[in-house]
């Protein structure tokens, strides 16, 4: 580990903190329907939405009504996107003549990215036709990041309103995230990105002949505008089979470094909108402060993994001391592919700029763990917000009693119902990631798609179902997954870890909104302060450690071990 | 404060014996279900017992070990229903007097309204609205209302208390109690409580624990509970196929015996336990809950209602100074109130004689030999006196004795009068004022005295985050003075029921939990609307059916010990949820290198605690995982301490004990246990 390296990592910090605040303050403006500085130019926009769709974006939707318009929206979108791709080789903007989609492999894509997963079992620049790219997955992938949002509003409305019935409109909270914030937003993001070096253009490939003489085909497309959402949008499908490793994806440091802050950027700042939601900043604060310890801990760890390397290599007097640069960028090294590990699996995002597959066996362990935990490390756009909401009630459940009097968080009480369902929420991941793995490991379908043995094989095995369930979308890339088994098996984990857990939160929102507000006062249990911050990370470490350790320990643990004691897989 | 009787030790013989019959019994599945925690550990421990049995049918190898962990599991739900047991068992002792008291009564039901001929019943068969005579030595059949008479009662069956109480027809003190006896005099009764729903049955169910529901709190513990075991469900059943995958295989017994060790065990086994003793230490302090549900509410409540009489001050009024006015000599008053007071056995009358006997030396005289003749305090005249050769003196309300000295002609000095009697007024005292043949002498400061120690009562509350508000019917002057000095929060003067009615909807509609206490039938739209009503043991049938506690001991300073039971009650479950859930931590870290060492070898870097052999360390969690439910047996039905402070000082220390102790304890108890087994030849 270098003091280089450590600063990289204290700069994108500092630079996200510094962006929280005043961009929570605008997604507040912009969820309550107030006027700021584009309205001029979106609000007729926003109107036309409106009229052309007869909605009435002040119509109050319950939590019931808002769970039905969010799972019609999903499925209408799944129609649209699941028949672009099997129509793709009649479709215009289709240069180099790709042809159909099979059918497995568009039912997997299109789940994946309604999901706001993006877990790709193809390849882009091999499969997917610029129309496909451009109407078909970019617009999934700003309408299943506007669609997190939204829901994450509904939860914090759920804890700011009380005696109320409604939890917004859900057809308005998507309208105005993706006119408000997501579209201005990546437009500079496309800008910049172009800038920098990324292509944007619907020209055929080209071919380059290499010094050697050989010939090399070049893939092209419009890559910075799908880059831009790829990141804000906490998506992570790239244009490229090698995503932001591949140098149009990710050209500079500089590229590098945007990449990052925007992936983490909106996940931030909504936890600053839920503070002032609930009249209080600090709580939202003492959030992303449990985000931020995890966060650390996360990226020392596997920093240190990394930048040790593999002692095996270094017993045969291999130099180590760049670390383990296994499938990773040279211009990145160890500090920076470590730092976008944790970054891309602590939201939901999965864009990758190195193979987490060739990470040291501890290493590799931290992004699963991430996303095991649920992906509340800041978390995807909206979902980690209201991820770590539901873990705030467990832990609020947990100790709160302690103080002597029923938990509340924020002035609501946390009662049977709301206990019921945030357990079920929770109880799906592990259900989907588990279940799942233990068919995959044990039947041939599955092991066919695993290029290691021993531990790593397993692994790979499990971070692919904790990737799709958590909609992630990252990978233990050496796992060959376009099969019907692994297409079929990781598109179900998908709908699982999505809808599996909206529903449920969306009846805790609705229950809460609906209850009324409790005065605070020093019996009550401080939810601001570091204890509280303490309480939380400590509760999500142990119930999704005692959750998962058994699989861990004969993953990346049992390889950790074995490499220690020479053996290798 | 007269408690019941003194908590019983907690393994008392009298009721450990019925204890663990008990415990047998209730390994039916039926009522076990209730506690999805142990039900499943009953139902996983069946499974180990056929498997067991199996293996020793076709002699296995390890089957000593199989027998070893199966008896620990059954150990485990045993100690579970044992908790249970003994909690119930320290109720049933007194539940056993009260039914005596009720099945041999007989009633006498009157035939006529206005006669006494009566008919006698058995008192099971009454029905509301029946009225029954009831005359000295019988036992009241059923609760009700007196319609006729008063009579001296003896309440000692449901309060402990062995005075006498005296009951009447009309007003406040109405209400009867079935099983109370009667000492002197008859009454004539009307029924108010449906056989099997009386005070007395409600007080067996609730002391037995037989009619107990789950709290709200405690339900959703138990849903959170029932959750975490699921999810360990899913953590266990999918290790064979990780096993076959990495070439292994792991036994089913040890695969029950990690899932038993990891889901919730320590408090499923100890929930109902810790309700029910909660429930207990409540009627110790001679409260009646009528649900759990208000107890829980008890810790939640953020603003108490107190009483000012009899809460927060004595009661009686003080003498505490004789003001002269219009340049009388201050002794001169002293005399002439003294006068006016020695045939006035109230506390007040009482204390003015007392005053002037120890501050101006002044005998008292014996009315008899003056010849005098007493006047009574009426509601008319609002003054007492005597007439006393041939001088009227006379002691009252300011106002009513300006109006009689002004009625006999005397001048007045009302501006010296007046002035005196609002700063008297403002420091929270009652002045009267005194005259003989229509002068004004004087005016006597009777003092409100606050209770020692009150003050800090209330500072303690207030550290605990619960406003007080006081409630009294003084006007807004006195009450601020008595407020200012008692040091609550917050009062209501000139309190009509209304008023507390308005201030409760107000307080809650601010989202505040609100509690009070009370004794009146006009206090009963009150009790109702407020979260927590505690109703006085003396009051009427209305307020007491309006509560949702009962005060046996119709002490209203007790509303601050039921805040702290209600407190203590959820911060126990708090508490050994924590522990509970903590201990898994080392449980994982001796079962999981145990558990794949045969085929990961590696992974015995993570045996941490140096455990013997695999055995060895599968069966001392399980140990350790049985054992810790009966250590932690006083502590649920003790319940955690409780010392009343802000909610995050509580939190850090009891994070601090159960939250790091429960990461803690178990490393060195599995460790121990270990060693034990490794040197008995266990395993």
């Amino acid at each position: 580990m270098t003091l280089n390296g450590w600063a990289q990592i204290a700069l994108y910090v500092v630079v996200v903190l510094a962006l929280t605040r005043p961009l929570g303050g605008y997604l507040a403006n912009v969820m309550a329907g107030g006027r700021n500085w584009l309205s001029p130019v979106l609000l007729p926009v926003e109107r036309a939405f409106y009229r052309l769709a007869g909605i009435n974006p002040a119509e109050e939707q319950s939590w019931w009504l808002y769970c039905r318009a969010v799972v019609v929206f999903h499925l209408v979108g799944f129609v649209f996107l699941y028949g672009l791709l099997r129509l793709q080789a009649v479709l215009p903007l289709n240069p180099q003549g790709m042809p159909a989609v099979p059918a497995d492999l568009a039912g997997n894509t299109s789940v994946s990215f309604l999901t706001n997963t993006n877990w790709q079992s193809y390849g882009g620049e091999s499969t997917m036709s610029y129309f496909s790219q451009m109407a078909g997955l970019a617009v999934q992938n700003f309408l299943s990041a506007a669609a997190g949002i939204a829901l994450a509003m509904a939860m914090i409305r759920g804890f700011a309103r009380a005696r109320a019935k409604g939890l917004g409109n859900f057809w308005a909270d998507l309208v105005r995230v993706t006119l408000y914030v997501l579209l201005p937003a990546c437009i500079v993001l496309t800008l910049f990105f172009v800038w920098q070096g990324v292509p944007q253009n619907l020209g055929a490939y080209v071919d380059a002949a290499t010094l050697e003489g050989g010939k090399q085909t070049i893939a092209q497309g419009p890559v910075a505008s799908q880059l831009a959402i790829k990141m804000l949008g906490t998506n992570g499908g790239g244009f490229f089979n090698a995503n932001s490793a591949h140098p149009y994806e990710n050209p500079t440091a500089l590229s590098n470094f945007v990449q990052m802050i925007a992936i983490f950027v909106l996940g931030a700042a909504l936890t600053n909108t839920f503070g002032r939601a609930v009249g209080d900043e600090r709580q939202g604060w003492a959030l992303l402060a449990a985000m931020g310890v995890l966060f650390i801990a996360g990226v020392a760890a596997c920093y240190w993994a990394e930048a040790g390397g593999n002692p095996q290599l270094a017993a045969l007097g291999v130099d180590n001391s760049l670390g383990n640069m296994e499938g990773k960028e040279v211009r990145f090294g160890t500090p920076l592919s470590a730092l976008f590990a944790v970054i891309t699996t602590a939201a939901s995002c999965g864009a990758v700029n190195a193979m987490h597959d060739s990470f040291m066996p501890l290493g590799g362990m931290v992004p699963l763990v991430n996303i095991l935990l649920g992906e509340i490390i800041v978390g995807g756009v909206g979902s980690g917000l209201y991820g770590m909401l539901l873990f705030a009630i467990v832990a609020i459940f947990l100790a709160g009693l302690m103080v002597g009097r029923t938990p509340e968080y924020v002035g609501k009480k946390i009662e049977a119902r709301e206990v019921k369902m945030t357990m079920l929420a929770i109880l799906c991941l592990p259900l989907v990631i588990l279940g799942f793995s233990a068919l995959a490991s044990v039947l041939p379908e599955g092991l066919a798609g695993t290029s290691n043995a021993g531990p790593h094989g397993f692994s790979q095995i499990f971070y692919a179902f904790t990737s799709a369930a958590g909609n992630n979308g990252s990978a233990f890339a050496g796992l060959s997954a376009n099969s019907v088994f692994w297409n079929a098996t990781l598109g179900i984990a998908m709908v699982f870890g999505r809808f599996a857990v909206i529903v449920p939160m969306l009846a805790v929102a609705g229950s809460l909104a609906a209850k009324r507000r409790a005065a605070a006062s020093v019996g009550t249990f401080p939810t601001h302060g570091g204890l509280f911050v303490g309480l939380l990370v400590g509760s999500i470490l142990i119930v999704g450690g005692l959750t998962f350790l058994p699989a861990l320990a004969l993953g990346p643990i049992a390889e950790h071990f074995s490499l220690l004691a020479g053996t290798l897989y | 404060m007269a408690t019941r009787d003194k908590a019983p030790s907690l393994f008392d013989a009298a009721i450990l014996k019925p204890a663990i019959v008990a415990s047998f019994v209730k390994l039916d599945p039926r009522t076990l279900m209730k506690n999805p925690v142990m039900f499943t550990v009953e139902l996983v421990a069946v499974a180990a017992t056929i498997l067991m049995a199996r293996d020793i049918s076709v002699h296995g190898p390890g089957v000593g070990f199989e027998i070893q962990i199966v008896a620990w599991l059954w150990v485990t739900v045993l100690f579970a229903t044992f908790a249970e047991a003994v909690a119930e068992g320290r109720g049933k002792a007194q539940a056993d007097t009260l039914r005596r008291m009720r099945s041999e009564t007989i009633a006498k039901v009157l035939l006529g309204v206005g006669g006494d001929l009566f008919e006698p019943v058995r008192a099971h068969s009454l029905k509301v609205g029946q009225v029954v005579l009831v005359e000295p030595g019988d036992i009241v059949p059923g609760d009700g209302e007196i319609v006729e008479g008063v009579a001296t009662i003896d309440e000692s069956a449901i309060t402990g208390e062995s005075a006498p109480v005296i009951r009447e027809a009309g007003g406040d003190r109405s209400g009867v109690t079935g099983g109370t006896k009667v000492l002197s005099d008859k009454i004539k009764v009307r029924i108010t409580a449906e056989q099997g729903s009386s005070f007395l049955d409600r007080m067996i169910a609730l002391v037995e624990g037989a009619s107990r529901q789950k709290t709200p709190n405690e339900l959703a513990l138990s849903v959170l509970l029932a959750g975490l075991t699921l999810i360990f469900v899913l953590a266990v059943v999918t290790i064979p196929s990780f096993a076959t995958y990495a070439g292994g295989s792991v036994s089913v017994i040890v695969l029950i015996a990690l899932f038993v060790t990891l889901i919730p065990t320590t408090i499923g086994a100890l929930l109902s336990a810790i309700g029910i003793a909660g429930m207990n230490r409540l009627v110790r302090f001679n409260v009646l809950a009528l649900s759990g549900r208000a107890v829980e509410a008890a810790g939640d409540v953020d603003t108490l209602l107190l009483d000012k009489t009899g809460t927060i001050t004595l009661g009686n009024r003080h003498a505490t100074e004789f003001l002269p006015v219009g340049g009388v000599g201050e002794d001169e008053v002293a005399r002439v109130a003294q006068l006016a007071s020695l045939a006035d056995e109230t506390p007040e009358g009482r204390s003015i004689v007392v005053l002037a006997k120890e501050k101006h030396g002044l005998r008292g005289v014996d009315m008899a030999d003056l010849k005098a003749r007493f006047v009574p305090f009426t509601a008319q005249t609002r003054m007492s006196g005597v007439d006393l050769d041939g001088k009227v003196i006379r002691k009252g309300a300011v106002d009513a004795v300006v109006a009689h000295a002004q009625s006999m002609g005397a001048a007045v000095p009302l501006e010296e009068i007046t002035r005196i009697a609002s700063s008297i007024g403002k420091q929270g005292g009652t002045p009267l004022a005194v005259s003989r043949d229509g002068v004004v002498l004087g005016i006597v400061y009777l003092k409100d005295v606050v209770k020692g120690g009150i003050r800090e009562r209330f500072a303690e509350l207030r550290r605990m985050g619960i406003r007080t508000v006081m409630v009294t019917g003084d006007n807004p002057q006195t009450a601020a003075a008595i407020a200012a000095e008692a040091g609550v929060d917050d009062f209501l003067a000139q309190a009509t029921p209304e008023a507390k009615l308005r201030l409760i909807r107000a307080e809650q509609a601010g989202g505040k939990l609100v509690a009070m206490c009370g004794d009146g039938t006009n206090d009963a739209p009150a009790l109702a609307q407020a979260d927590v009503g505690v109703a006085m043991q003396t009051g009427t049938n209305a307020a007491r059916e309006a509560g949702n506690m009962v005060d046996l001991d119709s002490d209203p300073t007790k509303l601050i010990e039921i805040v702290a039971i209600g407190k203590q009650l959820l911060m126990t479950r708090g508490a050994l949820t924590t522990f509970s859930i903590a201990n898994d931590v080392a449980k994982y870290f001796a079962i999981i290198p145990a558990m794949f060492i045969a085929f990961y070898p590696q992974l015995a870097a993570l045996n941490v605690m140096k455990l013997a052999t695999p055995q060895s360390a599968i069966l001392s969690a399980i140990i350790f995982n049985a054992l810790i439910i009966v250590a932690l047996i006083p502590l649920a039905l003790r319940g955690v301490q409780y010392r009343p402070s802000g909610a995050a000082a509580l939190l850090r220390r009891n994070l601090l004990v159960y939250g790091l102790g429960g990461l803690a304890v178990p490393f060195v108890g599995i460790k121990l246990i270990d060693m034990l087994v490794t040197v008995t030849g266990l395993a």
